[in-house]
């Protein structure tokens, strides 16, 4: 037993530094953007106000920028989400029955998550491009513009959505693998005993087993959609502070891109990029909450 | 009476108040309930389920060799293995650990593909059926139950996957259930459940899809003492009343010994002996069956044979009529009685009163060749530790003393 008079400093030790480090750069902000976000018409560098109230929350919320961007946001969270599970889940129950190759086709599936963002952006931008990228000579689809000035709505979401769920697969993948691996082997002897056709092994014996780890996917990928900011960037970013960053007129923009670009925004306060923050953490926060109650029936631990 | 004859009767019962109703509305309406149980439980149904139970197996030239892939060094694990388990018996596979009993009862199962040989099931030739179409109902070492589902979906699942319908289903699961006593418990989880209650439901899984064989891998070795002996009665007792063949693997010759209509003793793969409990062990066939069968263990004393005379520490025991060779002599503690003119002499190492009687254990030669012999306490209450004793034997076998083959 760790005794705090005996072994109080051996403990602060291990801890502080840290700590430490945590307290500077996450607890602080995370308190400081809530008090911020409060703050009407905070001047961070005078650090003067006029006073707390819900100023800043008004403005953002009614913003027709940060409006389209929330709905950005939902619409790639709706799409991406259940197709990078899915997708995971199958790749995942695939990989686990081949033996040959498995090393291979794993490397394969885990290349993007070791890959820098920026150079997975470069490549998109070449296949998709519209002159002589490889998707369009691919499927003969002519000069269709993708990623440039002249791309429509759909067709950048599109391939931003290529690109998210194929990005996200290799952790799932991962993930999902070695939950596949723990899960006990006799079950399936016990299923082949019971005479289990395979697709019934699959739903009865394998999603049921493996369903932790398929919950904890689902909620990271949830998260990490909300969160999308550097793929939008990689994909269409022309260099920081581009009015273009997000596509033509900005059109595929995020919440985190908008709370990002109020933060540069000449003549607005620093609580409005708070305001952001925070109306995007409660969001995850219901979400997060809600798939946790929706689950306890579903997930077997 | 047989387990149809018990179902028949069950569902009988539950009919009774439909048939007291006036016999011209359950013509007219025609009970959709009362047809399908009907249709379930007819007695054409249970007539060709009972054809299933209770099956001849047979093992011919049975063998299992598993191949060490970075060294392809073969290992016999079963070694043309010959016996035939009579229809309806419950048969003990018994043997040491890594004796192959196990990868034999796989074989059987069909979840291991046997190297060469044969598997029949009475007349049917199941040696390339896949498990699910053999008929066979395995209770592996540790239930293997699934966790996320109830007991109940647990003894159903074999049933969903023959796509039996929804309500037979669950009449069955719950006969199955009662059967093995846990017909309260059908909506807990696994982890609320004992290990003895987790037997019992691994034990209806197996039978609910009234399979022609139940095979069970080490049925009691992941229970306590008490519930050991509870669950080898529990056994015992669904084996006969369902009248299926039955064959169970174990290291315990004890266990095997109190349950079995007999028993395959097996060693290294190969078969040594197969018969009735009590025959097995009062005519062990070599050396290693006498030993591994009984306890205490038989005690084993090293002699010779010389002009037909068996030796041992150079006292003449026996006349007999073999070639001379060293032997080892086999005498099991309860063949000895304390007899002053006892042809071997013993001096006492030491004494364990247990009640009624006395194990003595003895020494012939020196104080590390010794034996046990369980004598009744009254025969030697003069005698001390040090003191020489002398015994009477019974009976006694001759084994080889180098192949342990049995020469008396």
């Amino acid at each position: 037993m760790l005794e705090w008079k005996k072994d109080g400093w051996k403990a602060a030790i291990a801890l502080g530094p840290t700590l430490l480090i945590m307290a500077v750069f996450t607890f602080y902000p995370i308190v400081n953007t809530f008090i911020m976000a409060f703050r009407n018409n905070y001047k961070f560098l005078s650090g003067v106000d006029e006073g707390f109230g819900i100023q800043n929350f008004v403005t953002v919320l009614s913003d027709p920028r940060f409006l389209g961007a929330l709905k950005n946001t939902l619409l790639m969270v709706v799409v991406s989400v259940p197709i990078t599970v899915i997708l995971s889940i199958l790749i995942a129950v695939a990989l686990n029955s081949i033996e040959r190759l498995r090393g291979f086709f794993q490397t394969i599936f885990f290349l993007p998550y070791v890959t820098n963002t920026i150079a997975l952006g470069l490549v998109f931008n070449t296949v998709f491009h519209k002159d002589f990228g490889l998707f369009n000579s691919l499927f003969n689809l002519g000069a269709v513009d993708w990623l440039g000035a002249e791309t429509t709505y759909w067709r950048a979401f599109f391939v931003l959505m290529v690109y998210t769920v194929w990005n996200g697969l290799a952790f799932k993948i991962i993930v999902l693998l070695s939950g596949l691996q723990n899960i006990d082997k006799q079950y399936y002897q016990a299923a082949a005993i019971d005479g289990a056709s395979k697709w019934r092994i699959f739903r009865k014996i394998t999603i049921p087993l493996l369903s932790p780890m398929i919950l904890y996917t689902t909620i990271t990928s949830f998260i990490g959609a909300f969160k999308v900011y550097t793929s939008v960037i990689s994909l269409f970013g022309k260099g920081a502070g581009a009015s273009n960053s997000f596509g033509p007129d900005n059109m595929l923009i995020t919440v985190v891109g908008y709370i990002y670009n109020k933060l540069w925004e000449a003549g607005t306060p620093f609580g409005v990029a708070s305001a952001g923050s925070v109306i995007l953490f409660v969001i995850i926060l219901l979400i997060t909450l809600i798939q946790r109650r929706v689950s306890k029936s579903r997930v077997h631990y | 009476m047989g387990i149809f004859d018990k179902i028949k009767e069950k569902f009988k019962k539950k009919e009774k108040p439909q048939a007291g109703d006036s016999k011209e509305v359950k013509e007219k309406d025609l009970a959709l309930e009362s047809t399908k149980e009907e249709a379930v439980f007819d007695t054409e149904t249970i007539k060709k389920d009972m054809k299933n139970m209770g099956v001849e197996i047979r093992l011919e030239g049975l063998t299992k060799e598993f191949v060490e892939k970075k060294t392809n060094r073969i290992t016999v694990a079963v070694d043309n293995f010959d016996v035939t388990i009579p229809a309806g018996k419950l048969v003990g596979l018994l043997g040491p650990s890594g004796c192959g009993k196990s990868t034999t009862l796989y074989m059987i199962s069909g979840l291991h593909q046997p190297t060469a040989g044969r598997i029949y099931f009475g007349d049917d030739d199941v040696t390339n059926l896949p498990p699910e179409k053999r008929g066979i109902g395995l209770v592996f070492q540790n239930y293997s139950l699934y966790p996320h589902m109830t007991v109940k979906q647990n003894i159903m699942f074999p049933l969903e996957n023959m796509k039996v319908p929804k309500e037979e289903a669950e009449k069955r699961a719950q006969y199955m259930a009662e059967l093995v006593q846990i017909g309260d418990l059908m909506n807990r989880k696994p982890n609320q459940l004992s290990g003895g209650q987790q037997q019992r439901v691994a034990i209806a899984r197996a039978l609910v899809k009234m399979p022609r064989v139940l095979l069970l891998d080490e049925p009691l070795s992941n229970l306590d003492a008490r519930l050991r002996m509870q669950m080898r009665e529990e056994i015992r007792r669904i084996q006969r009343e369902t009248g299926i063949t039955t064959i169970f693997v174990t290291h315990d010759q004890e266990e095997a010994m109190s349950i079995s209509d007999e028993i395959v003793v097996m060693k290294d793969g190969v078969l040594h002996q197969k018969d009735k409990p009590q025959h097995v062990y009062n005519e062990p066939v070599d050396e290693f069956v006498a030993k591994f069968l009984g306890n205490p263990p038989i005690n084993i004393i090293e002699g010779k044979i010389e002009d037909g005379k068996l030796i041992v520490n150079g006292k003449v025991l026996e006349k007999v009529k073999l070639e001379d060779q060293p032997i080892h002599l086999g005498i099991r503690a309860e063949f000895f009685q304390v007899d002053p003119k006892g042809r071997l002499e013993a001096e006492i190492e030491f004494l364990e009163h247990i009640g009624r009687d006395t194990m003595v254990i003895a020494s012939i030669e020196d104080a590390s060749k010794t034996f046990k012999a369980l004598v009744s306490a009254q025969t030697i209450k003069d005698l001390e530790v040090g003191h020489k004793i002398r015994f009477n034997y019974s009976s006694y076998f001759v084994f080889n003393a180098e192949t342990g083959e049995r020469l008396i």
